[in-house]
């Protein structure tokens, strides 16, 4: 992989253009271009033994390799290398080919001779490596004829796994860096404010708050320092957006970050990143200094009296250290608990100084706005929510991945089209929205579209955007359990109704599912929900009830039936389930019996068996082990 | 127009408060609260003082600034529901058994349970809680009665500055701690106690010595005395009501003797006692130039922070002993002869303010052939407790006098139980003359005071400084070169003895004001003010042969030491350590782990297998050697080497360690 700089600073805009000229005529006609996802989900299937391959191969077949992009190369040269997440990470690992625009999936080493033989020397896609449709059979050549990508829009996200992250040169190439020229060479503070302000942004990391009045108020704050911090702390289960963004394009979110330094005063800020995102650190490290390099961070950017340093903080992985205030705690070396607001950052935020706190997402936006201008970024979305969002599909789908989609865009299109429905011929339940801290939809919010004013009026939220699809298999109780477990447990404790609120719902919530709660549990769950959602101190405790106050909302009954009927209507909760051997399918081969952890199951060899109903402890072992059938649950 | 904020629809003016929890407070509604103090930082965490904002919704009022024209509502349903429900959680994870608790009837939760009419709680007993009691030489730590408000660790860090307890874990799992889930006595506490006299409930509390002192009592053997320290009088005015302290004291007196002590002394006594002998250091040190500035030494826990955070200040420390430990060693000396009674028959009790006390008097520098000097320390609170048990109303008694010859004292000496009191008697002491010098400077309840006197022809600067925090930033100041003194007086509690750990609830501003002004009244109508007046002073200082004397030495006088602030542990790496084999300690604490020590440890190690010298060396993994600045540190034989950062490994080991294996065990390596 490349690590290859610039040999000298870029002291002017010319100088920018210049070299964006000429890395755009490397990138787009020098050669064929293999982009191999070095994302982390394709890099844990083993992408980078597909690129050692692929490079072996082209070596053995005596094709030109080129080493660095600008370099002069000989016609028919290659250049295979690391481009960051697609986001089908589902199929990886995904091989991308430039010029010809082929997506190959689920690629082996053992597939880099007939992409070098066919692809490379011919011209030609190679046929079991595209993408297939299961139900139809059908195969895509190129990425956007593929179901899951038709419907997405590609804002934030259009970078990532066409450029190699490790060389600013690519991102140069693709207009990178031209936005901060803009603002530095052609606009006041106030005036990139007022575009950020004019194209509608608002916070993707949860809250949605407008983007531009938090510069403006962290512009119009008194401070002999400012700071610009952004919050890539992405704790929701399943949620990797932003790490996608920071792995494949993060010279996006530096640029961001130094436009909003231009745009309030700041000088200095810091990228709080979770340790267990080495990677992520990694390629911000290696472009940052591929940007101090450039002279497109540090002092007297591109020649300008504006300066601007970027630093690395990795947390340790605490949720809370998400909110704004617990993780400005952290960056100063304290316990990461959030703080009561006011002040809020923009007042008094790192250190004591005014403070832009941005997510991930956010940031990669800025850049795309300065240069398309507010109102192309007002012709995606819709009005009160302008732009894309990316959103992490997962869960009982077909198709599971990154997505970006307008703002608006309906649940059913979500689902339904990138998604490809339901798996297994199963039947769709809801979707839990914005993580641990979201709430439920159901299918009377299929044509709901999503955005964060829709999701807050039915009671969930956008938040980082987790969409984790469930089929009619799922319990809503459980699901309330499995959330509340996690925000329990991740809770920093601070306040008195979150940390001992959650601990009293999860409490409940086990007594129901494993079968001994009662209706007075049901009132009791939902009071304390209420008074932590009221009473919490930070967003964290606020929304951590959500879970639960959603379920309760769209699916009442299911947690009366556990309660009542002592039923779990999903038939997901071991607790209700009663197995029973049937006499007429058991043969006697006694193989649950010694399956059995517990010792329930009784019977002669060679005859029917038969479980204790009273010593059975519904493991479901002996289902799993049965292999004629017999065990009914 | 004056900025005001209507609260349930009155009209009160901002007047300058700083947040509305104050405002709301000063205009008649006593919000609850858990976490909120004015001395402390605003930490929003227990809920209790949740109100309604109009165009706000619900906001903590301790963490929202008053603005003009807020609409406020401090008791809606919404609020009762959120303060009921935060209730009813603490309670159900609340280790009950109030009976029996030592805040039982004075803590809040109990409180605010009650007056917001929490009846029942709904909640199952969780089975996880610590519960471990962690029993200090003064100091006890109840975790299952912990309600997590973050009073003590905001008091410990952010007014002492020293930061021994802090939160750890997540979730549910979460505790307050000292570092690395220690015994408090294995920290770098000074035991001041301040956080178990801010804590709302009996999570944190003073040990108790009253059923030891009953016991001694009890027991006919024992000839029981005591002494009563200066600031304890005037809490016992202000909690039985009576006017004045020396009156209180003096009904106090005979409660105590109904109680059954055989003699009550009064600790001013040992505080002039204290002044004389300073005052004379003084000037020697004056005389032999310095050094300078010079510190006070009466408040034995300013003392063991300076063992612990300041060890190069030690020789600046006066060597004078408290007044509890002079009259200690004092009561050794002569009391049996004067009594005639057996040495160890003596039982040596002292009433004061103060925690730390507790861990003074069981100093092992005080003690003589194992027996420590004072037997026994009760804190105000405890007194007042033995006196509850015997059924006896002080207010209602008659005065009684204090003994001779420790029961008289001049003014001078009652001034130590306020801030800025031992200062002022030296200077009285100084200055001369018999009337009554006030040095109304080194008065009241500022951080930091400063006085000037002008003493053959040379000034004497004085500082006077309460609260650690405040001690550790005058220090800092001092090193820098911005300010000089030449005596400086510390106290560990903020405004001195009054406001010490072992006195009653409250701890308030107010109540150390007022406790302090009863002292300067209890001065002013003594005969004497200075310390060198005391007639009593001068008889025992010729008993025991002069302040020059060896005698004086040996029991008005101590020694300091730097002390470590965490006990270290050790982590063996050879199942037998030999004897003969160079101990190399390498620390693996959090900072020296940080920057590679464990991989210095790894490297020298397979330096020494290198070598064939893994013989000669006993490699241990230790914690901190308090040496964070320079590390990564490795400790060799006494001596600590700082930068022995992995890359320096191998360097270190060739320079350092190669020699010190020399023969024997190349020897060994040859064989």
């Amino acid at each position: 992989m490349t690590t290859t700089v610039l040999g000298a600073a870029l002291s002017s805009p010319a100088d920018l253009i210049a070299l964006k000229k000429k890395a755009l005529q490397a990138l787009e006609s020098g050669c064929t271009r293999l982009v191999v996802c070095g994302g982390t989900g394709c890099t844990s299937n083993g992408s980078r033994q597909v690129l050692d391959a692929l490079n072996a191969e082209l070596a053995a077949r005596g094709v030109p390799l080129v080493a660095d992009l600008l370099e002069e190369h000989p016609d028919g040269a290659v250049r295979a290398g690391f481009g960051g997440c697609s986001g089908f990470c589902e199929v990886g690992p995904i091989v991308r080919v430039f010029p010809a625009n082929f997506f190959y999936v689920r690629v082996r080493p053992e597939d880099a001779a007939a992409i070098v033989e066919r692809t490379v020397l011919n011209g030609e896609p190679v046929e079991h490596l595209l993408f297939r449709d299961e139900a139809t059979g059908e195969r895509f050549a190129t990425r956007d004829e593929i179901p899951f990508y038709r419907e997405q829009a590609g804002v934030v996200l259009a970078d990532c796994g066409v450029i190699e992250p490790e060389d600013i040169r690519q991102y140069i190439a693709h207009e990178g860096y031209r936005a901060l020229a803009s603002c530095l060479f052609g606009m006041t503070p106030e005036d990139v404010v007022r575009e950020v302000t004019d194209a509608g942004l608002r916070g993707r990391g949860g809250g949605g708050f407008p983007t531009g009045r938090k510069w403006e108020l962290t512009r119009r704050s008194e401070g002999s320092k400012k700071y610009i911090i952004c919050n890539a702390d992405e704790g929701d289960p399943g949620a990797f957006m932003d790490r996608s963004i920071l792995e494949g394009n993060p010279h996006a979110v530096l640029e961001g970050m130094a436009i909003a330094g231009y745009a309030v005063g700041a000088d200095e800020g810091y990228i709080y990143c979770r340790a267990e995102y080495p990677l992520a650190v990694q390629r911000l490290r290696v472009a940052i200094r591929q940007a101090e390099e450039a002279r497109l961070l540090g002092e007297r950017i591109l020649g300008s009296t504006f300066d601007f340093r970027i630093h690395i903080k990795e947390g340790a992985g605490a949720f809370v250290c998400g909110e704004e205030t617990a993780l400005i705690s952290s960056i100063e070396g304290r316990r990461g608990m959030p703080s009561p607001k006011p002040p809020f950052p923009a007042q008094s935020g790192l250190f004591g100084m005014p403070t832009v706190v941005n997510n991930v997402e956010t940031l990669a936006n800025v850049p795309r706005i300065i240069l398309n201008g507010a109102g192309w970024f007002r012709s995606m979305g819709v009005p009160s929510s302008p732009g894309t969002k990316v959103f992490a599909l997962t869960g009982d789908v077909v198709n599971t991945g990154l997505i970006e989609v307008p703002m608006g865009a309906t649940l059913k299109d979500v689902v339904f089209k990138i998604g490809g429905g339901i798996r297994n011929g199963r039947k769709f339940k809801t979707v839990q929205i914005g993580g641990p801290s979201g709430g439920c939809l159901t299918e009377e919010h299929l044509d709901l579209p999503l955005d964060y004013d829709s999701l807050r009026s039915v009671g969930a939220m956008v938040g980082s955007g987790g969409l984790v699809v469930m089929d009619d298999s799922t319990c809503m109780v459980e699901v309330a359990r499995f959330f509340m477990q996690f925000t329990q447990s991740e809770s920093c404790g601070k306040c008195v109704l979150c940390r001992e609120g959650t601990r009293r719902m999860l409490e409940i919530l086990e007594k129901i599912t494993s079968g001994r709660g009662t209706v007075d549990d049901v009132g009791l769950l939902e009071e304390v929900a209420i008074a932590v959602r009221d009473g919490s101190l930070c967003g964290l405790g606020k929304t951590a009830p959500n879970p639960v106050l959603s379920t309760l909302r769209y699916f009442r009954d299911e947690y009366l039936a556990h309660v009542v009927d002592g039923v779990c209507p999903a038939g997901a909760c071991q607790a209700f389930r009663h197995y029973s051997i049937d006499p007429e399918k058991c043969k006697g081969c006694t193989l649950c019996a010694k399956k059995c952890p517990v010792g329930a199951i009784s019977g002669e060899l060679k005859q029917p068996h038969t479980i204790d109903p009273q010593t059975c402890v519904r493991c479901g072992v002996c289902l799993d082990v049965c292999r004629l059938g017999a065990v009914v649950a | 127009m004056t900025p005001t904020v209507i609260i349930d629809g009155m009209p009160v003016p901002v007047n300058g408060h700083r947040n509305l929890l104050e405002l709301i407070r000063s205009s008649g509604v006593e919000l609850p609260t858990f976490c909120y103090c004015s001395d402390l930082s605003v930490y929003g965490a227990c809920r209790m003082c949740v109100v309604e904002v109009e165009g706000r919704g619900l906001q903590t009022a301790c963490s929202t600034p008053p603005e003009d024209g807020m609409v406020v509502r401090t008791t809606t349903e919404a609020t009762q529901r959120i303060r009921k429900m935060a209730l009813e959680l603490l309670l159900a994870n609340h280790q009950g058994q109030c009976q029996t608790c030592d805040r039982n009837m004075r803590c809040r939760l109990q409180a605010l349970a009650d007056r917001l009419g929490v009846r029942h709680v709904r909640f199952e007993a969780p089975a996880d809680r610590e519960t471990q009691l962690d029993e200090g030489v003064a100091l006890v730590r109840d975790p299952a009665k912990c309600i997590l408000c973050g009073d003590c660790v905001r008091m410990c860090s952010e007014v002492q500055g020293i930061g021994v307890l802090d939160f750890a874990g997540r979730g549910s799992n979460v505790r307050v701690t000292p570092a690395f889930g220690r015994s408090i006595d294995e920290v770098e506490c000074v035991y001041c106690g301040q956080c178990a006299a801010i804590c709302p409930t009996g999570a944190i509390t003073v040990r108790s010595a009253i059923d030891e002192v009953w016991k001694a009592i009890h027991d006919p053997a024992r000839t029981v005395v005591v002494q009563i320290a200066p600031a304890v009088r005037a809490a016992l005015a202000q909690h039985y009501g009576i006017a004045g302290g020396e009156h209180a004291l003096g009904k106090t007196v005979t409660a105590l003797r109904r109680i059954g002590f055989d003699r009550v002394f009064d600790t001013s006594f040992a505080a002039d006692l204290t002044t004389v002998e300073e005052g004379a250091e003084f000037l020697r040190r004056r005389a032999s130039g310095g050094p300078f500035p010079m510190f006070t030494s009466c408040c034995p826990a300013w003392v063991k922070y300076a063992e612990q955070f300041q060890p190069d200040l030690l020789g600046q420390l006066s060597t004078c002993r408290s007044p509890q430990q002079m009259f200690g060693a004092l009561a050794r000396k002569h009391l049996p002869a004067d009594m005639g009674i057996r040495p160890e028959d003596l039982y040596v009790v002292s009433v004061m303010p103060c925690s730390a006390k507790k861990f003074e008097a069981a100093r092992p520098e005080f003690a003589q052939d194992g027996r420590p000097d004072v037997d026994a320390v009760l804190t105000t609170q405890e007194l007042i407790r033995m006196i509850d048990q015997a059924g006896l109303k002080p207010a209602e008694l008659p005065a009684g006098s204090l003994d001779l010859p420790f029961g008289f004292k001049t003014g001078a000496g009652i001034l130590f139980g306020a801030s800025g009191g031992v200062a002022e008697a030296v200077l009285r002491l100084l200055a001369g003359g018999k009337g009554r010098v006030e040095f109304r400077e080194v008065r009241g309840l500022n951080g930091l005071k400063e006085a000037e006197l002008e003493l053959d022809g040379r000034p004497v600067r004085v500082g006077v400084v309460s609260g650690l925090g405040n001690a550790r930033a005058l220090l800092e100041e001092i090193r820098a070169g911005l300010k000089t003194f030449d005596l400086v007086e510390v106290m560990a509690c903020p405004g001195g003895c009054v406001g010490g750990a072992g006195q009653p609830w409250p701890a308030d501003t107010g109540t150390r004001r007022e406790r302090a002004e009863m002292l300067y009244d209890c001065d002013a109508v003594q005969p004497l003010h200075n310390a060198a007046d005391n007639p009593f002073v001068s008889e025992c200082l010729e008993r025991i042969g002069g302040s020059d004397g060896h005698a004086a030495h040996n029991l008005l006088h101590t020694g300091y030491r730097p002390r470590r602030r965490i006990d270290g542990q050790v982590i063996e790496l050879d199942e037998k350590p030999v004897a003969a084999r160079v101990p190399v300690s390498v620390c693996i604490g959090t900072n020296c782990y940080l920057r590679g020590s464990y991989d210095t440890l790894k490297r020298l190690m397979e330096a020494a297998r290198g070598e064939g010298l893994e013989e000669a060396f006993d490699f241990q993994a230790t914690f901190c050697f308090e040496n964070c600045k320079a590390s990564p540190n490795v400790r060799v034989g006494e001596e600590i080497h700082g930068g022995v950062t992995p890359e320096a490994a191998d360097e270190f080991f060739r320079s350092q360690l190669l020699p010190l294996a020399d023969g024997r065990s190349c020897a060994a390596a040859r064989e």
